[in-house]
Parts: C-alpha cells; structure tokens; sequence
C-alpha cells in the first residue's frame, strides 16, 4: 500500500539519519575511547597494548570520513557496534543484548496498560463532563509534569523502604537464577511491579487529557447527535463516539512513545533495573562511548518499530487511509 | 490524519501538548487595521498556573541571595548522616552536611533559567520552521517537514546523554549551551502544529489580499499570519519549556551536568548516588523533586488554560442548556472568549 510504503521508506530515512547522526558527533567532539578505557585501567600500558586497542576500536585507520562511514554503516547492518570500554572486552551487542530483553518487558506491558486505562479513563472523563471528574484533570497535570524518577522515589520510598510490600530493586531476587518455573516467574513479577507503576501512573495522565480533549470535540459531531435522537442507549452512543475519537490517539503514539521510553529509562536506573536504562547509567558513568552510541541506536530503532505498529494499525482502524491508496 | 505525511492532523495530541486542532477553532482574524479587544482569560486554571510561574522566576532571581549558607559547604565534618529538617536547617542537610534548603534556593536559578531559554531558542526554531514550511510549500516544506518529523520520532533522551556524554565536563555548567542544546532536540513539535494552522491561514481571503497588493513574503507571514498564531506559539513555548525542565533535570540526574553547579536535577543525582529513596532520608529528594514537579505542574496549567482559550468546548464549563437542565446543574451560559462559535467539520478536512 502506498500509504504504508511511503511510512517505511520515512522510517527507513530516518534510521539512516539516525545511524549518521551516531558516526558524526564522537568525530565533532573532544576524547576518544581508548583514553576512556585507559584511564580507567590506570595501570602500565605498553604503546603495544594501546595500539592493539586502536584497532580494535578502529581508531588506527587512514581511511577518509567517507570511507570509514561506509565502514561504519556496514558494521551497524551486521550488528557490530564495537566493544564497549567499560563491560571490556565484551560486545556491545552482547551488553544489549543481556538488557533488552526487560525493558522491552516492562516498557512494553507498562505502556500498553496505561495505554488502555489512560484511553478507557479519558472516555469516562469525557462522557461524565461537567461532573466532579473534570476537576480531577488538573491534579492529573502534576503527574504528568513530574520527572518519572522522582514517581519512582516516592514509589520505592514508600511501598518498599516504609511499607515493605515490594522489593527495592533489581529485576529478581539475588540467589534466584533465571529459570521457567513459577516461584521464578513470581519473583519478576514482584520486582516489576513498582517500576510498572510508575510508569503507568506517569504516562496515563497524558492518555487521559488527550482522549478526553478529542472526545468532547466528538461528542459535538452531528453523527452523534443523529444517534442520539434515535434514542439509542447512552452506552452506545459513546461507544460510537469514542471509536472515531481514538485515531488521534493512536497516531498521537508516536509523539508519547519517544516520552515515556526516556521516562522509563530513567526509572529502570532509581529502581536498578537491568534494562538499558541501567546500562546506560553505566555507560555515562564509566564515559563508555561506543556503549552510549549503541543504546541511542538501539532506543531509536526500537521507537521506529512502535512508531510503524502504530501506523499499520491506524490504517487498520480508518479506511480512509485506505482509499488514499 | 493523513498517515502519508505525519502532518496536517487534528487534535491527536496526548496531553498537555498545544492543539493542533482543528483549524475553524482559532479565532477568526480581526481585519486588519481594526484594534480589537482580547479579553484575556481569566479561568482559575490560567491565574493559578501563571501565580506559581511567576513564583518561580521570582525564586530563580532572589533565590540565591535568600540562600542561608554556601550550597556546597560543608558545615560540619563529624556528622556522616544526613540530619533531618532542624530550626537551623529547615530542609535538613546532606551526607556532607550541606543545607538543603539553601541548594534548593540556589539550584532554581539554573532549573529555571535553562528551561527558559531552551523554550525560547526552541520557540524561535518552531516558528522559523513550521510557518515558513506551511506558508511556502512545496519542495522546501517536504523537506523542512521532513526534517521535523525526523526531529519528533528521534528519541530525545538517549541522543541528549549522547551529546552531553561527549561534551568537556567544563562545558557541563554553562546554562547557555545546556539550553541550546536542549533547544535543538526539543522545536519539532511546535513546528508541526504551527505548520498545520498556516496552511489553514494562508488561503484565507485576508492573506490572498495581501499577497495581491504586492506585499513581500516575508512581510506577510511576519504581520499577517504570526499574530494570528500567538495563542499557538504561547501553547507550544510553555511546553518548550516544559520539556526543557524535564530534560535538564534528566541530564543533571543522570550526572551529565557539573553537580556543583547548583540544580534541582543535580540535587536528585546526589541524593540517588547515596540512596536517599532507601534510606528514608525524605528531606533530601522530596524538595527538589517537588519543585521541578510544581513548575512543570504550573507550566501544565497555564497550557491547560490556554488550550480551552483556543478551543472553548474544552472547557467543562460549556455545557449545553439541555445537558445542563438533564444534570440538574443551571444552565451554564456559554460565553465565547473572542465571540465566534467554533464550527465542528475543521477536522475531516484535514484527514483527507
């Protein structure tokens, strides 16, 4: 479809864009990795040593921008981002990929519920106007507007440090190991549940003043009205409403999504979570550039592929979009 | 929405992001040379969120001055445990037994000052961008709304740290590139919604006439659509703005930004790097991170406000008589702001 190619080919840019971006700004700015990594060693290195390092970090060559671009890119396509100076000597690829797997996790199942319950709240908020429920739309702004890990302060400082109900961190008991058995499975799940949370309460606001904001406009429709004096059920007519009301939402996904992944990479690193976040924290902290450079492509990447589900799923919903075809 | 593009859409914004809403809802344009009388809003919304806002620029100027003791003195060295709030230390100290209350005063000042200038660099981009894309057209809006939307998918926060990772740690206090940078990452959205308002501005008969009388394009988009875009501009300066406090407290907790050059963001990173949030030190993380939640909350408000100011169906107040009398609520009479009745079909026209 013409509609969704062009979308891909966009994303498809915008990655390249993306991948451009990551080759140029170690090369505008001062440092380079291997005086991060020697500095960190801080022990006797031989010019042997920093020259095998060099390479390997592919600091020696005499090639030209353009060449090592190419160079770069092909690497980038083969999942070869480097080795990260501050997990020495592995990959990172290999540090990714031991992260990713829980943010997508939690990220994921955090953003489709408040998706969900942000949407079916903003419905309720819209249809019930008038009532005391608006005046719960301003106090949602404050969580709105409040830093992700600061929710997450309170969360753990409360239900965990106070309260005792959940656990202060990690992603499973220290002890456990990582197995497909229940008491495993629980155990996550009890580690999830704050930093999910937190991230649920932080970006549903933003669901529910928006679908709220877009109902009452529908609301005003003439369809609306007509279904109205048909004398069908209340229940009914928001229904029809609220299908026509959710398209700006859902192309509106890719505006939040961008949002709350930020957020919750910052709330993997209050709760120590072992996402990217984390890892993250590890690289600014350790100045592990090639590490750093991986996780933006990676985050970017991944924004892209929710930004393109929900493009295909807009289309799915609106044949309109369809017809454009 | 048309998908094909990313552009030119309705409300499909989340939150507190300014409407790019329907293009009937802007108030109609005063003919030129007319003054015309703009009741300012006066809904509790805008006065509560523009009280705190001032409150907080006054903060961020005297803030420093007020401070009781040096942000970053140590005050004692035989005490290892933060001390709750005391008469002489209202907000408690530190592991190092710095006065909390006296950082928090101190660190307003760059808290705010960034974010105000990242919302005016970003504002100035948005509107270079998205007026000058819808008003001209063609090859150079594919291209500035291209790049744009590049700007809008792109993850803010990872490309940040990457850029501040691999800034000098001297350059990690200088507020004025902080807010640059902040700035450049953060003009894509306003840019789109005022792209989507001027092209439902620049066919309108007054525009034709001006470009008719032989006036230079600039001058046009300068003094006949701008000023019909301002309630647009202010939506998407303060959340510039907003974005801008968030964004430097994300940095400066992430250790990004020198932590003796004073901010709340800073304050948090401290406090997290000697796990306040375990230990139950409340006094510690619970100041600043309520303040840079006050003024985003304050910001939020004012956008709130400004948002119903453009679109009057917001409002919870409008209801119409007969829902009013089936609530059993008097009527609530519905007053338009600017005197125009919005016209509900603006959105289809853009999804076509």
């Amino acid at each position: 479809m013409r509609v969704l190619s062009r979308r891909i080919l966009f994303y498809a840019l915008t990655a390249l864009a993306a991948i451009t971006v990551d080759f140029f700004i170690p090369r505008l700015m001062p440092g380079d990795p291997v005086g991060a990594l020697l500095a960190r060693l801080q022990s006797q290195v031989t010019t042997g040593t920093i020259k095998s390092l060099e390479a390997q970090f592919g600091l020696n060559t005499k090639e030209g921008l353009w060449g090592q671009y190419v160079h770069y890119l092909n690497n980038v396509l083969h999942g070869n981002l480097g080795i990260s100076t501050g997990y020495y000597p592995s990959t990172v690829t290999d540090v990714i990929k031991g992260a990713l797997p829980w943010t997508l996790g939690l990220v994921g199942v955090a953003t489709v519920i408040s998706f969900v319950l942000g949407t079916l709240l903003g419905i309720l908020v819209a249809w019930r106007r008038g009532s005391w429920l608006d005046n719960a739309l301003p106090a949602m702004t404050f969580f709105q507007a409040a830093p992700y890990f600061f929710i997450a302060f309170l969360a753990l400082d409360l239900f965990s440090t106070r309260l005792g109900w959940f656990p202060s961190g990690q992603a499973y008991s220290l002890g456990t190991f990582p197995a497909w058995n229940l008491s495993y499975a629980g155990d996550v799940l009890d580690h999830a549940v704050l930093p999910a949370l937190t991230i649920v309460v932080c970006s549903a606001a933003g669901w529910i003043v928006g679908m709220r904001n877009v109902m009452v406009t529908t609301m005003d429709e003439d369809y609306v009205l007509v279904a109205q004096a048909k004398g069908l059920p209340k229940r009914r007519v928001v229904g029809y409403a609220a299908r026509n009301a959710i398209l700006p939402s859902i192309s509106g996904f890719s505006l939040a999504i961008g949002f709350v992944v930020s957020g919750a990479l910052l709330t993997e690193i209050v709760f120590s979570y072992p996402g990217l976040g984390w890892i993250l924290l590890q690289a600014v902290n350790n100045r592990d550039y090639p590490l750093l450079q991986g996780i933006f492509l990676i985050v970017t990447f991944a924004v892209l592929a929710a930004n393109l589900i929900a493009d295909f799923t807009y289309v799915l919903l609106d044949p309109r979009t369809r017809q454009e075809a | 929405m048309s998908a094909s593009t990313g552009f030119g859409t309705a409300a499909d914004t989340p939150g507190n992001l300014p409407p790019a809403d329907a293009t009937a809802l802007l108030p109609e344009p005063a003919a030129p040379g007319r003054t015309r009388r703009v009741r300012l809003p006066r809904s509790p919304k805008i006065l509560i969120g523009l009280g705190a806002l001032i409150g907080f620029i006054i903060l961020a100027v005297i803030g420093p001055w007020l401070a009781p003791y040096d942000p970053s003195a140590s005050l004692s060295t035989t005490n290892g445990v933060p001390q709750p709030p005391s008469a002489a230390h209202w907000l408690g100290t530190t592991q190092v037994q710095q006065d909390v209350f006296s950082q928090l005063l101190t660190g307003g000042r760059s808290t705010v000052l960034v974010a105000f200038l990242a919302g005016v660099v970003a504002t100035i981009l948005s509107v270079l961008f998205g007026v000058t894309s819808g008003y001209l057209g063609g090859l150079s809006d594919d291209l500035l709304s291209m790049l744009a939307n590049f700007f809008l998918v792109l993850p803010a926060l990872p490309l940040l740290i990457v850029i501040f990772g691999f800034l000098p740690s001297a350059g990690g206090g200088n507020d004025l590139l902080i807010g640059l940078i902040i700035a450049v990452t953060g003009w894509a959205f306003g840019a789109r919604v005022l792209r989507a308002q001027t092209l439902s501005l620049r066919n309108r008969d007054y525009v034709e006439s001006a470009r008719i009388a032989g006036e230079r394009t600039w001058r046009i988009i300068g003094f006949e659509i701008v000023p019909n875009l301002i309630p647009i501009i202010a939506a998407s300066f303060l959340f510039t703005v907003l974005y801008g406090v968030g964004t430097y407290t994300a940095m400066a907790f992430l250790g990004l930004i020198n932590p003796n050059h004073w901010s709340w963001g800073g304050m948090l990173f401290l406090a997290q790097q000697q796990q306040a949030e375990v230990s139950g030190w409340w006094w510690w993380y619970l100041p600043p991170g309520l303040a840079v939640a006050f003024l985003g909350t304050a910001l939020a408000l004012l956008n709130f406000g400004i948002d119903e100011f453009i679109n009057p169906r917001l409002r919870a107040a409008g209801l119409s008589r007969r829902r009013a009398r089936r609530t059993g609520a008097a009527p609530v009479p519905r007053r338009y702001t600017l005197g125009v009745t919005p016209v509900a079909r603006a959105q289809e026209e853009g999804q076509r």
